[in-house]
């Protein structure tokens, strides 16, 4: 079954208590879909903000951006480089 | 080359070389240090490693495409830092110090704005916080012990 992987980093990662998770996926799966199941799966991920920033495969993208089979998901925390 | 991404303290001399050169006449470096505000005594800095590479790569190829003569480099420091060292060094060399500065400043800007790189304050009373530069309450985002 075609899934990606979901990453969470630094505040998130504290949140949901784990810094990965599978998630399956079909050919019109979006960002946005992939966040709502992570929603479904994991309780904590209710304190996400709405809009997360993301990122797919080591690229800022939109949440309406499509996903497909062995992509990494990354959710990121407000960026605090510098 | 070295790494973009450094667990210890930063060696400016090392940027240096990588930028320096008899044809550029002017060099700029930027350090960014960890202020000791409200009893901060040091930030742990964690990244998204991969991404966080990958995103400086993409910074500096833009700043070396809008400023051809020039060369930058920058570094930025993961894992604990103390208070009043560096947590990033960036060095840019041009033929001459306008395109030296801007280019610096470029390479600045873009790293605030785009790298995947988060901080947890330290405080001296051992409590901690996440740094959100938006300005938006993180959820438990006040300081924990």
């Amino acid at each position: 079954m075609a899934h990606v992987t979901v990453r969470f980093f630094a505040r998130y990662a504290e949140l949901m208590g784990r810094d990965t998770m599978s998630i399956p996926v079909s050919d019109s799966t979006t960002v946005a879909d992939v966040l709502e199941q992570v929603r479904d799966t994991l309780p904590a991920a209710r304190d996400l903000p709405a809009r997360p920033l993301a990122a797919v495969n080591l690229r800022q993208v939109k949440l309406d951006a499509r996903v497909r089979d062995g992509d990494e998901v990354a959710l990121l925390p407000p960026l605090a480089g510098g | 080359m070295m790494s973009y991404l450094s667990r210890d303290p930063l060696f400016i001399a090392s940027l240096l070389a990588e930028v320096q050169g008899p044809e550029r006449g002017g060099t700029c470096v930027f350090l960014g240090t960890v202020r000791s505000d409200e009893d901060v005594t040091g930030i742990e800095y964690s990244a998204y490693d991969d991404m966080a590479a990958a995103e400086i790569g993409r910074i500096l190829a833009e700043t070396q495409a809008r400023w051809t003569d020039a060369r930058v480099t920058l570094q930025h420091r993961l894992g604990l830092v103390p208070a009043g060292e560096a947590s990033i060094a960036i060095a840019a060399a041009a033929p001459h110090r306008d395109e030296a500065f801007a280019a610096c400043r470029y390479v600045i800007e873009e790293v605030k704005k785009r790298l995947p790189i988060w901080k947890k304050e330290l405080y001296a009373d051992g409590t901690t916080r996440w740094v959100d530069p938006s300005g938006q309450q993180v959820a438990g985002g006040a300081r924990d012990r």
